[in-house]
């Protein structure tokens, strides 16, 4: 069996302008391999690069160095190499991303924020939005706000759309950042059940969890992002 | 994947000793959203004239593929063939709705004109038309008789968007569509563009200096200074690591609500 996401040799810096020029090195030789229906959770020091490699493997950051292989398509492509269509054609299909914070839509409603990505994979806007109310319900999501736009929601609420937005289209690769930061007991075992039965169906999952609880329960193994010793 | 729906190569432009188009390239995609960032100055607005063929540039070719999958050079064409791609094919949406409308005739006349323009004569269906678009950019088809100069300045600039998507175009031109608009209306438009644009497959070129409405909107962004671009890409990508000066520049400068 061939990995899901490969990651090799990649490299990313930042050159801040705007500060006289000063650059720094937040990733360097970064490797990483995940396989369909594997669990890996970024582990290291806060500020070491987990949220830039996350960043990266999303497509967010461009990387300087290396290549981001991911099975797409039937094929491999390199998502560092990609052109803003072809991300957007692997966001759609392949590549999914669940981030801390819901990015608010004006007057898009919950059910539609998470529909949406249904909808763009050809799925019928009925049909999605069943999806998208199923998944709200079994978040705990009170029925009145699933038609609501998420603006006044509060954190946990507008995390759990994102969660609903992120697990709705089966993605074969999913990338989770502090997907349970924001919730409670009960709702930390509805996103531990996603993620088991995102793995289950085989898709290669890749995240940040504080929570050491939910990390050692979802995750198959660690990898560790060190911070590289100061280069300036 | 697809041909490029338009494709402009090393466009030059002098107004004086001012470079205002310094050797643009550019293309869109079919279904493509396009946001041409920049400042006061930069040259967005030039280009998107020079796109839509409105304006001349001193060198550099300007390509569009129809539907039949020909190739036309925009500025070789007729003034009449550019007329007719401006009817048939093409929208353009201006800043200020007074330069996109006619004022002296009704919301319903100014929506079918551009339906009779296209070659529609049945009165009936015109009417319908227009009313069925006057309802999709949320506006009351009841108030079809009345003349613009009735409406406010978001209602105006959204009747601008009914009368040039009645056609079907398969690429719409904006420049800075939601300038000059409160804030409240602007968000209004801005969604409902959106909606429009997905909903339609529009492939949409659009100039603006509001970052928010180019994050909202755009798939991929082309930041311009001096008539150059200096960065261009996935939309978030170009926000989130911006790598040229001038754009982190930009980008730092929004305000945070």
């Amino acid at each position: 069996m061939s990995a899901a996401l490969e990651v090799q040799a990649l490299a990313k810096g930042f050159t801040l302008h705007l500060q006289g020029g000063i650059g720094f090195q937040v990733l360097k030789s970064e490797a990483l391999a995940v396989m369909p229906g594997e669990c890996v959770a970024l582990t290291g020091p806060s500020g070491a690069g987990k949220s830039t490699l996350m960043r990266c493997l999303q497509g967010n950051y461009g990387a300087d160095a290396g290549r981001i292989m991911l099975a797409h398509r039937g094929g491999l492509t390199d998502l560092a190499a990609a052109d803003a269509r072809l991300v957007r054609e692997i966001r759609r299909e392949t590549l999914g991303y669940v981030s801390q914070f819901l990015r608010v839509i004006p007057r898009v409603s919950a059910r539609d924020v998470v529909a949406e990505p249904l909808i763009d994979r050809g799925m019928a806007p009925e049909a999605a939005r069943e999806r998208a109310t199923a998944l709200l319900t079994r978040l705990n999501l009170p029925p009145r706000l699933h038609g609501l736009p998420p603006a006044t929601f509060s954190g946990g609420e507008q995390q759990r759309v994102n969660l609903a937005r992120g697990f709705a289209p089966d993605y074969p690769i999913l990338l989770l950042d502090e997907p349970t930061a924001s919730l409670d007991a009960a709702n930390r075992e509805v996103v531990i059940g996603l993620i088991h039965e995102a793995k289950a169906r085989g898709a290669a999952l890749v995240g940040i969890f504080h929570d050491i609880e939910v990390r050692d329960r979802v995750a198959d193994r660690f990898h560790e992002i060190l911070p590289l010793e100061d280069a300036a | 994947m697809s041909a490029p729906l338009l494709e402009a190569a090393n466009l030059q432009l002098r107004f004086g000793a001012v470079r205002a188009l310094d050797g643009v390239d550019i293309e869109i995609f079919p279904g493509e959203v396009v946001a041409i960032v920049g400042e006061s100055g930069s040259g967005k607005s030039t280009l998107l004239r020079v796109l839509a063929g409105n304006m001349d540039a001193d060198a550099g070719t300007v390509l569009y593929r129809d539907a039949g999958g020909e190739a036309h050079d925009i500025h070789a064409l007729s003034e009449a063939g550019r007329r007719k791609l401006m009817r048939s094919d093409w929208g353009f949406v201006h800043q200020n709705a007074r330069d996109g409308l006619r004022m002296g005739i009704s919301a319903g006349g100014n929506v079918g004109e551009r339906l009779m323009a296209a070659g529609d004569r049945n009165y009936a269906h015109i009417r319908a038309e227009a009313a069925d678009w006057m309802a999709r950019v949320e506006m009351d088809p009841a108030r079809i008789d009345e003349p613009p100069k009735n409406f406010s300045g978001g209602m105006q600039q959204r009747l601008q968007i009914a009368r040039c998507l009645v056609t079907n175009p398969r690429l719409v031109f904006m420049d800075e569509p939601t300038g000059g608009l409160d804030v409240s209306v602007q968000a209004r438009l801005l969604d409902l563009i959106r909606g429009l644009v997905s909903q339609l497959g529009l492939a949409v070129f659009f100039v603006t200096h509001d970052i928010a409405a180019a994050r909202l909107l755009a798939h991929r962004i082309v930041v311009m200074r001096h008539g150059r671009i200096v960065e261009e890409g996935l939309a978030d990508r170009v926000l989130d690591d911006p790598r040229h000066a001038y754009t982190q520049l930009l980008v730092s400068s929004v305000l945070a609500a």
